[in-house]
């Protein structure tokens, strides 16, 4: 097997007295699409904000590539490739969807903004992961419906180039078929080599899109599964700690 | 990878396919000036037809004198109110960096135009001032501006004594708002203009097709730079006919025109083509996004405070040149007519949505209430009644739009 673009091991993270992550080994693999699972206070969250820098980890390493890396900030967790999708998404309302995804990367032309290259890279972008549900790129966002919101925020991570994209509770506001398609994108990011990180909190999404499913319970990675080679029961029992694996602990 | 048909652009299509496109827009609450386009045409038809003199050449040309310091301080306003930002002292401002120029040319005998550069940089050091407290300390806007506006009327007050009136001697100053250009100048700034935006689109259509884009139909553009013309050439034949009453010709565009068209197309394009620009619609769009995408929000805010508080100045030079004097209590009530011009235009006070187009429109709805209402002779009470109540109408419109498209991305 190849070496995994991301691989964490004994990673801890405290908050005054509360051990929130106690040594946690968690690796991504890129065209891999891993489903980050785990009850509330679980530590995900914790987890997610040491891979984008927000809150570096008190210790543990971590190896980008197989090589040793210190992610210290948003800044060059983005330089290396890495863009997380937030839940409240972070786009703006009065701009189009080109203008929201180039948002702080415009591209420009003799000083000027150059619309028709990054209205061209939009389209591309979107295309390539087979986006049919937007009516046309230069729609407004505040036209768009949340599926459709969450369809730009991912494909802006697209157009950034990203090497891993972390997805939280990407279907969490989402009608049944807006969740479908969106699970259809985080399969298709996959498929194009990028390294997906899916936390969800529903477990047939997860179970409908993830390759590999990781269960935090305590602050403790307590499984790494294969998705096909396990079953719902098992994953509720070891995200509830009615099951404990041997060897992790 | 999995290609599919590419998605539109909003530039497919036939003619009628865009018309269909923007009537869409419309009525998914992307209205943009289009209600102050009708308040216009109706109200100068209505005035038109209530008195004889509202379509004399003399009438419209002083129509756009009058309206013309009011649109420059919308324009100001435009910057800050993208960002839902208020600035309750711009009158003030304008009126401040005046005195300051009095002081410095007058009292001092400083060059009129050092004296005026000075006075601009007046407005861009209270502009500097309220955007460090609005964007550094948090305090609102409105709250530190209101504190600019009763400071600032101080200010005045101190610099040039109790009551003091200044006569506006600089002949060149005074000529701003009360002479005309020659006939031939007049049409040759309309041809500059439809030349200029000719260029310009073709520029525009250049890039799309050079990328591999789908560009309008190109009778459209034709069509947007004839109606240019058009209207243009009405406006520039109307302005050059001899509207003087007596022996004396008076003709031409007046010069204030090509001032405020100047600022027009400088702010339009910084607005629409600029790094700046983009982030200002970002920020006042959602500052968080903004933020996490690497906008520096605060400076943003800063820059536009400092470009509104120095157009304010610009203003206050009209107003000065119009009436012919500096006085020590000037720019206290025209900051609400500045707000009222920009939100009649279809600027939203929540922030992110308008143009400078727009208020430019909105101040001459303003101004041909104001004119209108002067000439059947309706007391000033009734102006400042109807004025109101068409600022409220207008923002209602604009909290409607906003909501109606909040309520299309329910829907699927």
């Amino acid at each position: 097997m190849a070496t995994p673009l991301i691989e964490l091991s004994n990673v801890t993270k405290s908050f005054g007295p509360v051990d929130v992550l106690k040594g946690v080994n968690f690796t991504v693999e890129e065209g891999k699409v891993t489903a980050l699972v785990g009850d509330n206070g679980a530590g995900k969250s914790t987890l997610i904000k040491g891979l984008s820098g927000v809150q570096p980890y008190d210790g543990g390493t971590v190896a980008f590539r197989g090589e040793d890396v210190h992610i210290r900030s948003p800044r060059q967790a983005s330089a290396m490739g890495i863009e997380v999708v937030y839940q409240d998404l972070a786009l703006c309302e009065n701009l189009d969807i080109v203008q929201n995804m180039f948002l702080g990367r415009e591209e420009l032309n003799a000083g000027t903004l150059d619309e028709a290259s990054m209205e061209f890279a939009a389209q591309k972008a979107l295309q390539s992961l087979s986006v049919r549900t937007v009516k046309s790129v230069r729609q407004k966002v505040s036209s768009l419906s949340g599926g459709q919101r969450q369809t730009v925020a991912i494909a802006r991570s697209v157009l950034r180039n990203a090497k891993m994209v972390i997805l939280d509770e990407p279907t969490a506001a989402l009608g049944v078929a807006q969740t479908e398609q969106v699970l259809n994108l985080v399969r298709r990011l996959a498929d194009n080599g990028i390294a997906v990180v899916i936390i969800s909190h529903n477990l047939a999404d997860v179970f409908e899109v993830a390759d590999k499913i990781s269960v935090l319970y305590l602050g403790q990675m307590v499984a790494h599964i294969d998705a096909k080679k396990t079953t719902r029961d098992e994953v509720v029992a070891y995200i509830t700690g009615s099951k404990t694996p041997e060897g992790v602990a | 990878m999995t290609y599919t048909t590419p998605i539109a652009t909003g530039h497919e299509g036939t003619v009628r396919d865009q018309f269909t496109g923007y009537i869409q827009r419309v009525r998914g609450g992307d209205m943009g000036a289009l209600p102050a386009v009708l308040a216009l045409v109706a109200l100068a038809a209505l005035f038109s037809a209530l008195s004889p003199f509202f379509l004399t050449t003399g009438n419209i040309a002083n129509l756009f004198v009058q309206a013309s310091e009011l649109m420059v301080l919308a324009f100001a306003l435009v910057f800050v109110l993208l960002l839902a930002e208020i600035d309750l002292s711009a009158g003030v401002t304008a009126g401040s960096g005046m005195a300051v120029f009095q002081v410095l040319f007058s009292n001092l005998g400083w060059n009129w135009i050092v004296a005026l550069l000075v006075a601009l940089a007046t407005g861009a050091l209270i502009g500097a001032f309220i955007g460090f407290f609005v964007s550094r300390i948090g305090v609102p806007s409105f709250v530190v501006t209101l504190g600019l506006f009763l400071g600032l009327q101080g200010f005045m007050l101190l610099l040039l004594g109790d009551g003091g009136i200044y006569r506006l001697e600089q002949a060149e100053l005074k000529a701003i708002m009360n002479s005309n250009m020659p006939v031939w100048a007049g049409w040759a700034m309309l041809v500059i203009v439809v030349a200029g935006s000719l260029i310009l689109s073709l520029y525009d259509r250049r890039r799309r097709i050079k990328v591999g884009l789908p560009t309008r139909p190109f009778v459209m553009l034709v069509i947007k730079i004839a109606a240019l013309a058009v209207v243009g050439a009405l406006v520039v034949g109307l302005l050059s006919v001899n509207r003087g009453q007596g022996m004396l010709a008076i003709e031409g565009v007046p010069v204030v025109i090509p001032i405020v068209l100047g600022i027009l197309v400088i702010g339009t394009f910084v607005l629409d083509r600029t790094l700046f620009g983009r982030y200002i619609y970002a920020v006042g769009g959602n500052p968080e996004a903004a933020r996490r995408a690497g906008i520096k929000v605060a400076q943003i805010r800063l820059y536009a405070f400092i470009i509104c508080s120095s157009l304010a100045v610009v203003s206050g030079l009209l107003h000065a040149s119009r009436i012919g004097s500096i006085e020590s209590t000037s720019g206290r009530s025209i900051v609400l007519s500045g707000v009222a011009a920009a939100v009649v235009g279809g600027v939203s006070l929540f922030g992110g949505r308008g143009r400078l187009a727009y208020a430019a429109i909105g101040a001459l709805v303003i101004a041909i209430i104001d004119n209108g209402l002067g000439l059947i002779g309706l007391p000033a009470g009734a102006n400042f009644l109807i004025t109101g109540g068409v600022l409220v109408a207008a923002a209602t419109i604009d909290a409607l739009s906003r909501r109606r498209s909040g309520v299309s991305l329910t829907r699927a």
